[in-house]
């Protein structure tokens, strides 16, 4: 008989035990050129409140649109991945170059995003949503967006941090009126 | 509401759903609005890669990362690794982290007030071999009390984190004892609703594999989501041993 896939289980509170190791605490040193973005929210429940209990994991590709192309991560950063875990104010923040444009072999580019897996205390199995450039203009291409109704867009997109230029500002509602669209795959 | 969710690749009943009332913190954690199925094609080639230079000399041996001895019992727990056609996952990072053996996490969150183990951390990793293969030396865990209900304990358990070839084979999960008493009652662990899935989570106790005078070993294999192999080629194959 064909095997099933192990069951999912919470990471529970205690999580940064175990993971934190990969959480990029330093500026990173990226090649010259790159084009670093930085990434400031909240993940927050469906009362509002904060959570803070939560790792982000960005995957995301790099400048030219690749995938784990450069040399294996060995330390806390690598072009292609990063974890941010929230503080006690549910805020994250996070840095990375800029990613290009995706083509996964399906004839369709998919716009510059960043693939988010997000886990916490009370989450059972992850969720997996994505974060899009504000301005860019292939999101209106982008075969993912186009898969979400359109009212709610643009809680996958960030938007330009008005207290802080060239940052972006983009959170994570579990749950709610204004709750993150979250993908099942 | 959550029926979206992912039937045609995991069956019923073998994934937690994610509202899971008898679980109090998934009420408000968990979406509410319908998940928006992405096609497995749009997603198979994201995939970081992770580096053996990651893993230190005793990141696998968490009785051996301070000066003296954990307090506990020695265990081994080994296993594999492997996609739902059986094919080993190799250089998977495998990353985890436990309590004590009083059931004590060395968090600040942790108000349990069971004692801390000054010889213990809690946290290992590492990476399957060739065959998708993985040992881990620790001490087993001690159940702990928590909130989530009147005389609520969690059984004992180590959490699991697992990468393999793709952004659809992450996996965060919990390896459980053979035979602890705890379980029956455990939200958690009977949030995956068939009996035999949840079950899979359970290590079997191995004799053969303990090892005389020093520790009891236990065996736990995994098995993640693969990816389409069409659209693949190794991003699993670079070492810098």
């Amino acid at each position: 008989m064909r095997p099933i896939s192990s069951g999912s289980q919470t990471v529970g509170p205690f999580f940064r035990i175990g993971l934190e190791h990969l959480c990029a605490q330093d500026a990173p040193a990226w090649g010259e050129g790159a084009q670093i973005v930085r990434v400031r929210g909240r993940v927050l429940d469906g009362e509002g409140a904060p959570v803070p209990d939560a790792l982000l994991e960005v995957w995301h590709a790099d400048a030219e649109g690749q995938y784990g192309a450069g040399e294996p991560m060995q330390s806390g950063r690598s072009a292609c991945f990063t974890r941010a875990s929230t503080d006690d104010d549910g805020g994250f923040c996070f840095a990375l170059a800029r990613p290009g444009a995706i083509d996964c072999g399906t004839g369709e580019k998919q716009a510059p995003h960043v693939a988010v897996l997000v886990f916490a205390r009370g989450l059972l199995r992850h969720l997996m949503t994505r974060m899009y450039f504000p301005g860019e203009p292939s999101n209106a291409e982008d075969p993912v967006l186009r898969l979400v109704p359109e009212d709610r867009r643009g809680t996958l997109i960030a938007r330009e941090d008005p207290q802080r230029r060239g940052e972006l500002e983009w959170n994570v509602v579990l749950q709610g009126n204004e709750e993150t669209v979250f993908f099942a795959w | 509401m959550m029926e979206t969710e992912n039937r045609e690749t995991s069956p019923a009943g073998t994934q937690p759903d994610y509202h899971y009332p008898a679980y109090v913190s998934s009420v408000l954690r968990s979406p509410r609005l319908p998940l928006v199925v992405l096609p497995q094609a749009l997603l198979h080639c994201e995939s970081p890669v992770f580096g053996h230079s990651l893993i230190g000399a005793l990141d696998h041996d968490l009785t051996a990362q301070h000066a003296g001895e954990p307090i506990g019992e020695r265990i081994i727990v080994h296993g594999r690794v492997m996609e739902e056609d059986g094919r080993p996952v190799r250089d998977a990072l495998i990353e985890v982290w436990q309590a004590n053996a009083a059931g004590r996490y060395r968090h600040r969150s942790d108000q349990s007030g069971m004692p801390l183990d000054a010889n213990f951390s809690g946290a290992g990793r590492t990476m399957t071999d060739g065959e998708g293969r993985y040992t881990f030396r620790t001490i087993k865990p001690g159940p702990y009390p928590w909130r989530n209900h009147y005389n609520a304990w969690r059984p004992a358990h180590i959490h699991f984190s697992l990468f393999g070839a793709g952004i659809l084979s992450r996996l965060v999960t919990q390896m459980y004892f053979p035979g602890d008493p705890l379980q029956p009652f455990d939200p958690i662990f009977n949030s995956i609703a068939d009996e035999k899935a949840r079950n899979r989570l359970v290590s079997r106790f191995d004799m053969e594999r303990s090892e005389p005078d020093r520790a009891l070993a236990f065996s736990f294999d995994i098995v993640l989501r693969g990816a389409l192999e069409t659209h693949f080629d190794t991003p699993f194959g670079r070492h810098t041993r």
